[in-house]
């Protein structure tokens, strides 16, 4: 019943493909053979003449079933055997003298029994072909696509003149976009190599140049040394034609990787906005310098740790959610800690910066301390979920993970979020209006101590949001908050204080540059420069990119 | 004396200043020839004493350097620790070349870090300070022309109060950044180190240890002199109203930026000399100097003692290193606690440090003599 | 030391702009605004909150640029071009709205800092007070009524008292032009009066520019007075005058 399911699942692609395929190499044996069931099939494996096998091994290839990849595999590797009793076909493990055999079809363990009573299934170099051909087909046609992709990326690295025809029909059925152009590549690559007709070389050579892929670049290469000088003038032109494809495909990698830069300094973007965001809440939005402000992207990331650990112990199914329990968690643990940190020390402190300054990094150094003391010194485990494993392979070598996107979203969705409190809630009309004129908005009667106190623990709160974040892919230790401040603060002052839009580009403008910076300079003299830069920017524009005018500026 | 109020304040100031200078002299005499005691007398100062006071000392003139900035001219460097750390490289570049072939391999010219990168001659910066002189007068001059050129840009832009610290805090990040690094010529992660002697005596000596001392109280009362000298003159005045109302300052007629650029320079020469004195006491420099976290804990130096006192920042530096000596030996778990605390208790119940509370004290004590004096005034005297 | 002098108008004047236009993020605080005073006049600038009292005083004394326009000083002095210190320097003094005064310096430390003398770094290191410059300092000492109270803090003043510091100050900088910002502001009828007294007495042997609210204290002032409105001069003569002007009476007074 599952053979039967499985097979319909193939759909037509397969059985075409794996038609094709059999016809190809051997068309008249076809109707012979049609008639006999899989098992049939699988016993000749064992037992039959080469001959009888190579026309079984075909009919099988036509069946499409991905359930005999284990066994055509087990035959080329000569662990297929057949019981000298009754010729029953199993693939044995041999250990010992021992054989543990597995029946082909069902994929079970049927008992062990001592080697001798088996006879292993012979194979010779014509079978070994027939063989290779039948696998690659079959692993074509599989029904899972990335399987799909996963063989045509093999045909291309080790491309065999069988594999022509089933390319080509593959291509013709397969709808996956990522599994085509993989087919196409090792097609092309296989005429390339052992194609009769130089048209057809040609036309290889001219889908290959279209590719921005390091590989088929060394490939091509790998094919332009394999033309020797004294080649006649169609291979000349060939290789000619190959040098230029590689040119072309060098140009083409070129701005894939400024895209991937691009890319990059967005991801970089994204973390530095997640870090600085908080900042610019209390430092832009406030005036408050909060120099513990890496310790609040601390203790987000370490209840994330606390939050998996408690889903490990009682609810260890719900690991892969435990991320979405840890943002409000880290959330509500910085925030409190930042409106504890406002009442107890910044509200004594308005208007004097400088002590501001000095009083919170002496929190940032207990804070440190207490984390270090209670957790220990060492990095904490923090996994990442399944739905944030894995990358998006680009063309051009461009790769992007997912937890780099998840976070870039979480960034823009935490920023989006901000704006929104700011500008459209009760609270943020009050916060805008205590930072305008205390006095003022006192006198209407908001209770400007509370306002102060919960837009401090906003943005430590945030900034607890941004830790969750960040332990996904930075060590989760005491230090983690302090590798962020000086970024944070330059982000702040790049894009202009007292400016959320501003911190969103200088987030971006500085992540970006940091990162076309770096393949020129290196990580770390990018960064000595993308310091140098901001300080001479500070020079030219004291107050940031999006720096407010006129009076407002005075006080 | 026409100024009865700034004198009462300046005498205030001297009574500190002038204490401080007589220990640091009384200790520059007394420490060499207590060290010379036998071991068993009760008042031999053992080698150990002599080492930790003289760095001790560099970090008291280290703090001065801040106070004379941010006490006078309100300019909160977060960077302090770059101009020590280079005052510090440069003298150990000096101690590097006297090393010659008694290093690792043997080499007459490269340091062994040179060597074991596999760099076949001296970079051109390292040229000449094969000499003493040379390298003393880079010490200065090298902090000297960072802090001109950064303080030129800066403060013409008119970047003031948190914005000026958070870029000197970057300053010395990106310096730290670039020290670490191998192909940036001065030992990457180790820094430069294994000294052998200075002046031909060597470091080990407990004579050139307790000379060095000697040379460190004799450099931190020199300061003091020098600082003190400054902000008693007008140019110190102005520095004070600079600090309290920089606006107003420029409203008068002064160039606000190169008053700034003036004091901040003086600092960073005196860090730089705090750090070439550092340097042979401790026997080592590396990128770690540049630290951020360093150069704030300068400023708490500073705010421990007083800001704007001189002499408390001194004593502030002496306290506060003491303490994490204790600490760090005897609980180094509560170190961070403590210096955390320090920052937050000094800010919020002592914003005038030790030094600043004191004058306070005793300035009321003595305003209560003249309290009817400061009486209610009259109407301007303005007829038509 | 200007290359392209200016009209005629401007020659005979003490301070003289014309046209001149400064905008905030398209927010015009002087919208071709055009002022001119005499050596030796007293005026009062009265206009209501944002009509661009302060904007003017700040494009006077350097600490905005204008947009466009031309702003001259005694006739052909350009002082677009200079910044806050160079134009003080030149002789014209400016006083605050806020009293700003040098708080944690004695009364007699904060007049010495006005003191003309040179602003140079080194030689104000080295500058000792010279015996002019002390009985200077006694005679200013007496004309603002601060006398007993040479050695206190400036910060231990009272409002009033620190005012009258200030004026002090500008005066010890011997300008040929005061722009004055609400000396009135916060002062005790008694306060405002002598404060009166003082800006006329002053105003004998120089130019006066006052910004004023208190429509009393500028009756009291006796002087010319222009009235600002969203960045332009709405009208300009006497108190009477612009008390009448139904434009004025409309925007401002009329309230």
């Amino acid at each position: 019943m599952v053979h039967a399911m499985v097979t319909q699942a193939l759909g037509s692609l397969a059985r075409a493909l794996l038609l094709c395929a059999a016809l190809f190499s051997g068309t008249a044996y076809a109707q012979a053979i049609e008639a006999k069931s899989i098992e049939d099939l699988v016993a000749i494996l064992g037992a039959g003449d080469f001959t009888a096998k190579i026309d079984a091994t075909q009919a099988l290839a036509t069946t499409g079933d991905p359930r005999l990849v284990p066994i055509l595999q087990a035959l080329l590797d000569g662990n297929l055997y057949a019981r000298k009793s009754d010729h029953l076909v199993v693939i044995g493990k041999e250990q010992g003298g021992t054989l543990t055999a597995t029946d082909p079809l069902a994929e079970k363990v049927i008992g062990q029994a001592p080697v001798a009573d088996f006879e292993r299934a012979r194979v010779n170099n014509r079978l070994r072909t027939v063989l290779q051909t039948a696998l690659g087909a079959l692993q074509l046609a599989h029904p899972d696509p990335s399987r799909r992709k996963a063989s045509a990326d093999a045909l291309f690295k080790t491309p065999s003149v069988e594999m022509i025809e089933p390319l080509r029909l593959a291509i013709e059925h397969e709808h996956n976009g990522t599994a085509r152009r993989a087919l196409v590549r090792a097609l092309a690559a296989t005429e390339l190599q052992f194609s009769e007709k130089i048209d057809a070389k040609r036309a290889a050579v001219v889908t290959l140049a279209a590719l921005a892929d390091p590989d088929v670049r060394s490939y091509l290469n790998g094919r332009i040394n394999s033309i020797p000088e004294t080649a006649n003038a169609e291979q000349q032109e060939l290789k000619a034609a190959m040098t230029a494809a590689v040119v072309q495909i060098e140009r083409r990698i070129a701005s894939w990787q400024t895209f991937g830069n691009v890319l990059q300094g967005i991801s970089l973007g994204s973390v530095l906005l997640l870090a600085a965001i908080g900042l610019a809440i209390t430092f832009g939005v406030m005036g408050v310098i909060n120099m513990a402000h890496g310790e609040m992207v601390m203790l987000g990331a370490y209840t994330t740790y606390v939050v998996q650990l408690a889903f490990r112990q009682y609810l260890p199914g719900g690991l892969d959610y435990a991320l979405l329990v840890a943002v409000p968690a880290a959330f509500a643990v910085s925030g409190l800690v930042g409106v504890a940190i406002e009442r107890g020390i910044i509200r004594w402190l308005y208007g004097r910066p400088l002590e501001t300054l000095l009083a919170t990094w002496g929190l940032s150094l207990m804070l440190q301390q207490a984390v270090r003391s209670f957790f220990g010194p060492t990095n904490m485990q923090v996994t990442s979920p399944s739905w944030m494993s894995g990358a998006v392979e680009l063309t051009g070598g461009v790769v992007v993970t997912y937890n780099r996107i998840w976070i870039a979203v979480f960034a823009l969705l935490v920023f989006g979020l901000l704006i929104f409190i700011q500008r459209r809630t009760q609270f943020g009309l009050q916060m805008r209006a205590v930072t305008q004129n205390r006095r003022m908005a006192r006198s209407m009667g908001i209770r400007s101590g509370w306002v102060d106190a919960l837009t401090f623990g906003l943005g430590s709160g945030i900034a607890g949001m941004a830790g969750v974040a960040l332990s996904q892919i930075d060590n989760v230790s005491p230090n983690l908050g302090q590798g962020y401040i000086v970024d944070s603060f330059m982000v702040v002052v790049f894009g202009g204080v007292g400016n959320l839009w501003g911190t969103l580009v200088g987030a971006f403008g500085l992540g970006i540059i940091n990162k076309f910076l770096e393949p020129y300079a290196g990580a770390v003299l990018g960064k000595i420069l993308v310091l140098v830069a901001i300080v001479l920017f500070i020079q030219w524009r004291p107050r940031g990119l999006f720096a407010l005018k006129g009076r407002a500026v005075e006080a | 004396m026409r100024r009865q109020g700034s004198l009462f304040f300046q005498t205030l100031g001297d009574t500190g200043g002038t204490i401080l200078v007589a220990l640091l002299l009384a200790a520059a005499v007394l420490v060499p020839i207590l060290n010379g005691l036998p071991a068993s007398s009760p008042f031999h100062v053992s080698n150990y004493l002599v080492s930790l006071f003289g760095k001790y000392l560099c970090f008291a003139l280290l703090a001065l350097s801040v106070d004379l900035i941010w006490g006078f001219a309100g300019i909160l460097s977060l960077g302090h620790g770059a101009f020590f750390a280079l005052g510090g490289y440069a003298m150990g570049m000096h101690l590097m070349r006297e090393i010659g072939t008694r290093g690792v391999y043997g080499n007459p010219v490269l340091p062994d870090f040179m060597v074991f990168l596999n760099w076949k001659e001296l970079p051109w910066y390292w040229y000449g300070f094969d000499s003493f002189p040379f390298a003393a007068l880079m010490a200065v001059l090298m902090p000297g022309a960072l802090a001109f050129v950064f303080g030129w840009f800066a403060f013409r832009s008119r970047v003031t109060g948190v914005y000026l610290s958070i870029i000197t805090q970057a300053l010395t990040f990106a310096l730290m950044l670039a020290f670490f690094r191998n192909n940036f010529g001065f030992g990457g992660n180790n820094g430069l180190t294994d000294f052998k002697d200075i002046l031909g005596y060597s470091l080990q000596a407990p004579t050139t240890r307790v000379t060095l001392f000697a040379a460190s109280a004799l450099a931190l009362a020199l300061g003091y002199v020098l600082c003190r000298f400054l902000v008693s003159s007008r140019l110190g005045s102005v520095l004070i109203a600079v600090r309290d109302a920089e606006s107003r300052t420029r409203f008068l007629g002064y160039r606000v930026e190169h008053y700034k650029l003036f004091a901040f320079v003086v600092s960073a020469m005196l860090a730089g000399i705090a750090g070439a004195l550092y340097v042979p006491q401790v026997g080592i420099i590396n990128p770690r100097e540049f630290a951020p976290a360093n150069s704030i804990e300068i400023v708490i130096w500073v705010a421990v003692g007083g800001r704007g006192t001189l002499w408390g920042a001194a004593l502030g530096a002496v306290l506060v290193n003491y303490g994490k000596t204790y600490f760090t030996g005897a609980l180094p778990e509560m170190w961070l606690y403590v210096l955390g605390a320090l920052f937050i208790g000094v800010t919020l119940f002592l914003p005038k440090g030790v030094g600043g509370s004191a004058r306070e004290w005793i300035g009321k004590l003595m305003a209560r003599a003249t309290k009817a004096k400061l009486a209610l005034a009259p109407q301007p005297g303005v007829t038509e | 030391m200007n290359a392209h002098a200016p009209a005629t108008a401007a020659a005979a004047s003490i301070l003289y702009l014309d046209d001149v236009t400064v905008s905030f993020d398209g927010f015009r605080a002087l919208n071709k605004l055009s002022f001119y005073l005499v050596p030796g006049e007293l005026r009062a600038v009265i206009g209501p909150n944002g009509a661009g009292k302060t904007t003017m005083m700040d494009v006077i004394t350097g600490k905005t640029r204008p947009d466009s326009g031309e702003v001259f000083f005694a006739g052909n002095v350009d002082l677009t071009h200079l910044d806050e210190a160079a134009i003080a320097n030149l002789g014209i003094g400016r006083k605050f709205q806020k009293p700003t005064v040098f708080e944690t310096q004695t009364v007699d430390d904060n007049l010495r800092l006005a003191l003309r003398d040179k602003r140079g770094v080194l030689a104000s290191l080295f500058s000792r007070t010279s015996a002019a410059q002390a009985e200077r300092l006694d005679e200013l000492l007496l004309t603002i009524g601060l006398a007993d109270q040479r050695t206190t803090l400036a910060g231990l003043l009272s409002h009033g008292q620190k005012q009258w510091l200030e004026i002090g100050m500008l005066l010890a900088q011997e300008p040929q032009l005061l722009l004055v910002d609400e000396p009135a502001a916060g002062m005790t009828d008694a306060e405002t009066e002598a404060t009166a007294r003082l800006l006329r007495a002053i105003a004998k042997d120089r130019s006066v520019v006052i910004v004023e609210h208190d429509m009393e204290f500028v009756r009291a002032l006796e002087a010319k007075v222009t009235v600002l409105h969203e960045g332009s001069v709405l009208a300009e003569g006497s108190m009477e005058h612009v008390q009448n002007h139904p434009r004025v009476i409309e925007v401002y007074l009329g309230r």
